[in-house]
């Protein structure tokens, strides 16, 4: 067998709780299903698998208009036409004109790749229903030219979803599940730290505080995330701010919150705390 | 049915208290932890086997907290090293054997059950088969290419704490229970919830370019131009949200105003109506909180079809007078109807309809509630009865009695 373990990499390291996942997935065949928080780092867990297998990354980002069609192969009609009307090219080979998508290159890659399905939960809920087929028996056929293409080694699929939306039953007991918890404060730390090398002690203290005690609010709808406290932070230095306490003259206050109710909840809530009524 | 724990192997005990604490695994799972086993993942190690178990057991954050319950149920006093996988080596050597398993899933299917059985059957001929090939790993502690490093090295982490905690307690941490599905409602939580009722159609003219199968087809046609047209797509989704906001509902007000503003928030409704009402709707309910603007309930009637989808919401809870008693209310009515009956009106009218409660379980029966439980489909309001409830209102046919 060619794969071996996950242990994280330099940039990225793990807790047994997702060795293990990636252990079962990569062994039983499994596409790994990554859940949490946004700012959680699912995305960059695909790449740190790639970088420690040594396997190319192959990602497909899905929107909310993405079909399931589109990550085997596309079929360009227009490029067709246009060469049958102007072009000199020979179009009667359909062949010329599929384009594999990124499930499709990653079938017919000669070595075993990454496969990242991001966002998954971003597309029409009948999208992981869809490549059930597919990710079973990791084969499609091009219904334009009759021609089959099956993985030469099955792909290890990550995908990743925001804990938002969910899955259809019938896809999630197919995957490996893990879900990324947020971050606890020291951890939050040493992320910090990977982002502003030489900050103040106090300041990052003071800035964690403010940030945990934001998220314990539980008016507040659209709590912050790892990438708003970093730039939050990124503001104070900024501006030579040292010295920060959550209160209404909390300042860049928009970096962290980026809704008007949310910023209504907040200045609600500290006005509760001054009135002694929480 | 046999035993707990006696003829089952061990991990088959785990999925019984799983599916006791309403978790949905089956055969399906059965079979992928089993072989997960049999090649050794968990490396004989508690720890690891409670990692391994996890990530194939549970597909949602919400069921985390079950299964930290479910593990330390079932395996109290797990501290040293269980030899899992001569367990399961056994068991599958018994079936090989022509003995069948001593296993039966009360609430499987016999299908089910001889789908897995099956599948045991093809796992344990791959399993030696590549025995004999001699390149499969298969874990003991020391050689695994696998584990934790020691000492962390600088980076970002991602996850909760490391460490080396047994598995009983990173169990006992229960550190999930904060996102139990059976907690009371977020606004998001709410929102997807809603989002569940979405439907949409493609009516009207076709006076939309399809622009995307005009093409093809045009190209299909090897150049003649092939216009394609169709309908818009729209929202089919028309709703009724009939608040209670009566005085004994003050206590839900928090809870009440998420459901609202995620209601009003949902862009996938082709109409939305919110209405009020106190305790029992006599003959009227309410455009407003405030109750000025008054909408007799003959009229909704007249002017919503059976297709509206009726959420109703409130405790459902009052003196048995104000639900059972008739009385007349002052316009167009000649018989006196109960709050009950005008509640049956509403039922027999809209094909699809559910009431919310934000009440607790235990206080269903002897009170009023299991009255108004016998004309709505009642669900408590918390994310797993919001999910059953929009499922209710999609299935398309309410009970009937």
């Amino acid at each position: 067998m060619a794969e071996t373990g996950f242990t994280g990499t330099e940039s990225y390291l793990t807790n047994p709780a997702l060795e293990a996942a990636v252990r079962t997935a990569l062994v039983l065949e499994k596409p790994l299903l990554v859940r949490g928080e946004p700012g959680t780092g699912k995305t960059l867990l695909a790449e740190a698998i790639a970088e420690a297998l040594d396997m190319e990354l192959i990602t497909w980002n899905v929107k909310s208009t993405t079909r399931a069609q589109e990550g085997l192969y596309h079929y360009d009609t227009v490029q067709r036409l246009y060469d049958s009307r102007f072009g000199d090219h020979n179009v009667r080979d359909i062949a010329d004109y599929i384009h594999l998508g990124p499930m499709g290159r990653a079938f017919r890659s000669k070595e075993r790749v990454v496969l990242l399905i991001d966002e998954i939960d971003k597309a029409d809920p009948e999208f992981p229903n869809d490549l059930l087929h597919e990710l079973d028996r990791m084969q499609f056929r091009i219904s334009e030219t009759g021609e089959d293409v099956a993985a030469h080694h099955r792909p290890v699929v990550i995908i990743t979803s925001n804990a938002e939306k969910e899955l259809p039953d019938a896809f999630l007991r197919r995957c490996v599940f893990h879900f990324i918890d947020f971050p606890d404060p020291a951890l939050m730390a040493r992320i910090v730290a990977v982002h502003h090398e030489d900050l103040n002690q106090q300041l990052l203290q003071q800035a964690l505080d403010a940030f945990y005690q934001m998220r314990e609010m539980s008016r507040i709808r659209k709590k912050p995330s790892t990438s708003e406290l970093v730039d939050w932070i990124a503001m104070l230095r900024a501006s030579g701010i040292s010295d920060v306490q959550l209160d209404t003259a909390t300042p860049y206050l928009g970096t962290l919150l980026k809704k008007e109710q949310d910023l209504t909840a907040f200045s609600q809530h500290l006005n509760g705390i001054a009135r002694g009524r929480f | 049915m046999p035993e707990h724990g006696s003829t089952l192997p061990m991990f088959l005990g785990l999925l019984y208290r799983l599916r006791e604490l309403k978790v949905p695994v089956g055969a399906q799972e059965a079979v992928a932890l089993a072989s997960a086993l049999a090649k050794g993942l968990h490396e004989s190690n508690p720890t690891h086997y409670y990692f391994t178990a996890r990530s194939l057991l549970i597909h949602h954050e919400a069921h985390l907290d079950a299964f930290d319950r479910a593990f330390l149920a079932e395996y109290v006093g797990l501290t040293e090293d269980v030899d899992i996988k001569a367990e399961i080596e056994q068991w599958l050597e018994q079936a090989a054997d022509g003995e069948a398993p001593h296993i039966e899933f009360p609430e499987l299917s016999p299908q089910e059950i001889e789908d897995l059985k099956r599948e045991f059957e093809q796992r344990l001929e791959e399993q030696q088969e590549r025995h004999d090939g001699g390149n499969y790993w298969i874990g003991t502690k020391g050689s695994s290419p696998f584990g934790h490093s020691g000492t962390p090295r600088p980076g970002i982490r991602v996850g909760g704490s490391g460490g080396n905690r047994s598995a009983i307690q990173v169990a006992e941490a229960r550190q999930y229970s904060g996102y139990r599905g059976d907690v009371v409602l977020d606004t998001r939580q709410v929102e997807i919830a809603l989002r569940r009722l979405r439907a949409f159609v493609r009516e009207g003219a076709e006076e939309e370019l399809d622009l995307e199968r005009t093409i093809e087809e045009t190209a299909r046609n090897a150049g003649e131009i092939e216009i394609v047209t169709r309908p818009p797509s729209r929202p089919d989704t028309h709703v009724i949200l009939m608040m209670d906001v009566g005085g004994s509902m003050y206590p839900y007000a928090s809870v009440m105003s998420r459901l609202f503003s995620a209601a009003q928030r949902a862009t996938h409704f082709k109409e939305l109506k919110t209405l009020y009402f106190h305790n029992a709707a006599y003959g009227k309910v309410y455009a407003d909180e405030r109750f000025t603007d008054a909408i007799w309930l003959h009229d909704l009637i007249a002017q919503c079809g059976s297709h509206y989808k009726l959420i109703m919401v409130g405790d459902a809870l009052m003196a048995p007078y104000e639900l059972l008693a008739p009385t007349t209310s002052r316009a167009m009515e000649t018989e006196p109807r109960s709050g009950l009956e005008w509640f049956q009106l509403l039922a027999d009218h809209f094909t699809d309809s559910v009431w919310l409660n934000p009440e607790v379980g235990s206080r269903w029966t002897g009170t009023t509630i299991s009255d108004v439980e016998q004309v709505f489909p009642m669900f408590p309001m918390t994310v797993d009865g919001l999910a059953e409830a929009m499922a209710q209102l999609n299935r398309g046919t309410t009970r009937r009695r």
